[in-house]
């Protein structure tokens, strides 16, 4: 029967182990050479928009990655569904943005801060999301 | 054995039970709006909501843990709390944190990082609070008679959730590298070290109401938490796999995030072994009921439900939708929100010296609570479910689809009104309990 001292070695043994391992894949999928996101085009007016991103917690209600809210759409692929002409209309909008029903925050960001989220979402839409892309939708309805 | 020092437990406790019930009327505000009302947007829009449900979560979790600590440490060790003066200006620290980072979200002061919606500058001042708090523990486990392994397990858990607080607080110019950083404090945190904590509480728990030997009862805890970490920190994978990161965290992700159950398995397996081999009935009935359901409904919540979409075949589909929030609700509730319950529920009469754990009044609570949770889980399953084949495999429009499952909604808010009314029982009994005494702690305590 499993003694104490064996449990502990079992705890202490697989955990050190599971951590290094983890550690070591960490530092393999954020290589430069493994790199999915086009980081070389990640520009000062994509930096700017993620700011914004973060400011106004647009996560609190989208989704981008797959991951946020669940109250607002997936952001991922937003240019290729709506275009860059519809997204700037909606956050520059003075009053709130209503699909549906379903009320978004008034913004009402200047064109510059506008143009700035729609480079952060340019160059979301490059990443390499491991098939992702596809199932999200509608996005993928003329792609598969 | 008794320890006046414990007393502070009380107030950390008091403190979580408050910052509970806040978090609950967000939770409506939520449900609400998920349902088409959402009357308050102008004052309390959705994003405002989210972000102190959140926080109001893992600060009253939090609160609860680091009341059990000063509740089970200075027992465990033999020994006073170092200072109790140190731990009274933690708790108002801890609670004026908490406070400034709630009202702050509602004038768009916030990280919009999920989990981590507190601002930087409020995030130094966690760390020094934990850090005192941490100071309080380790010197009362230095000073102390004897180091059991499950203060030992507690603390580590508690130590762990503190380092692991500042990967979150790297500054990042890259969504993916944020986001990949942002697992490291949420993920490893509830499927890594709060599990640890989690296991220490329970193991006391189980000490002090079956009587079984604790050399038995510590073995095990050893093998469970050993089964946590072995699955569950190359589980974090299963966040990786559509973020933008190597196709490698499929395999890996996949492969040790399905075997996360066995831990959560284990618990409950070990939680009810224990209670049937326990010979010494202890009169506490309401603090083992707490105790063994917090082991079982982890298990369905976390081990379960968390398999349910981690493989990646499913994950494809169910990442980014309320599939999530099924599993999310049900795996804090279980492992996290009862475990705190639990040791609230065996600290209670012993620090005030009435034993209320009879009435009907606490059962209630019990059963109507993981009732309605149990009605939500399934009300934000059959949404999220319904939201994947038509969202995911019909190709839908995102808000043609909301329009249409928002009746389940509905059917969540009865279950949390349901639900909400087991708390305020559970609160009704912490309240008749009164404050603590000295005198108690000597008489109870055996």
């Amino acid at each position: 029967m499993l003694s104490k001292k064996q449990a502990r070695a079992f705890f202490l043994g697989g955990t050190v182990v599971t951590f290094l391992v983890f550690i070591g894949l960490t530092v393999y999928s954020l290589s430069e050479a493994q790199d999915q996101t086009n980081y070389e085009n990640l520009t000062e007016q994509v930096v700017r928009g993620k700011n914004l991103w973060d400011k106004n917690n647009c996560m609190g209600c989208h989704t981008l990655l797959g991951e946020g809210g669940y109250y607002a759409p997936e952001l991922t692929k937003v240019i290729d569904r709506r275009g860059k002409g519809y997204i700037k209309a909606v956050l520059m909008s003075p009053v709130p943005w209503a699909p549906n029903g379903r009320k978004m925050v008034a913004y009402g960001f200047t064109p510059e801060e506008a143009e700035d989220l729609i480079s952060f979402f340019d160059w979301i839409d490059d990443i390499d999301l491991n098939g992702f892309e596809t199932v999200i939708s509608p996005l993928a309805k003329d792609k598969n | 054995m008794k320890y006046k020092s414990q007393k502070v437990a009380y107030w950390f406790f008091a403190l979580s039970m408050l910052l509970f019930v806040l978090q609950l009327v967000y939770g409506f505000i939520m449900g609400f709006a998920h349902a088409g009302f959402d009357g308050l947007h102008e004052i309390i829009p959705f994003h405002t909501a989210k972000a102190v449900h959140l926080n109001l979560l893992v600060v009253w979790l939090l609160s609860g843990f680091m009341g059990a600590a000063y509740y089970i440490i200075p027992e465990e060790a033999q020994h006073e709390l170092v200072s109790v003066k140190l731990a009274y200006v933690q708790l108002i620290s801890l609670a004026l944190v908490g406070v400034a980072a709630i009202i702050g979200f509602h004038f768009n002061i916030w990280e919009g990082r999920k989990f981590l919606e507190i601002p930087r500058g409020l995030d130094y001042l966690v760390v020094v609070n934990v850090l005192l708090f941490l100071g309080i523990i380790l010197g009362t486990l230095y000073k102390g008679k004897r180091r059991t392994t499950t203060a030992l397990v507690l603390t580590m858990g508690l130590f762990f959730a503190a380092l692991l607080y500042l990967p979150g607080m790297l500054p990042f110019d890259s969504q993916v590298m944020d986001s990949f950083f942002r697992w490291w404090v949420v993920h490893l945190w509830v499927e890594g070290v709060w599990e640890l904590i989690m296991g220490g509480i329970l193991s006391f728990l189980l000490i002090k109401l079956t009587g079984v030997d604790r050399e038995v009862i510590e073995k095990w805890l050893y093998v469970i938490v050993g089964l946590t970490f072995l699955s569950g920190i190359l589980g974090t994978g299963h966040h990786y796999y559509y973020i933008g990161v190597n196709k490698i965290w499929l395999i890996v992700g996949g492969i040790f995030s399905a075997l996360e159950p066995l831990a959560f398995l284990a618990m409950a397996l070990f939680a009810v072994n224990m209670y049937r081999k326990g010979e010494k009935k202890h009169p506490n009935k309401i603090a083992l009921f707490w105790t063994l359901g917090s082991a079982i409904v982890a298990f369905v919540g976390a081990g379960l439900l968390g398999f349910a979409h981690t493989l990646p075949q499913t994950n494809l589909y169910t990442h980014g939708t309320l599939v999530t929030a099924m599993h999310g609700h049900l795996a804090f509730w279980g492992a996290y929100a009862m475990i705190v319950l639990a040791i609230i529920s065996y600290a209670l009469p012993n620090l005030t010296g009435r034993k209320l754990y009879d009435g009907a009044r606490g059962r209630a609570a019990f059963w109507m609570s993981n009732i309605g949770m149990v009605g939500m889980t399934v009300a934000f399953g059959v949404a999220g479910v319904a939201q994947v084949y038509l969202e995911r495999i019909m190709k839908m429009e995102f808000m043609e689809v909301q329009k249409m499952i928002e009746i389940h909604f509905m059917v969540l808010i009865i279950c949390a009104i349901l639900f909400t009314t087991g708390i305020i029982l559970y609160i009704i009994d912490f309240v008749k309990y009164g404050q603590p005494t000295d005198e108690a702690l000597e008489i109870n305590n055996q």
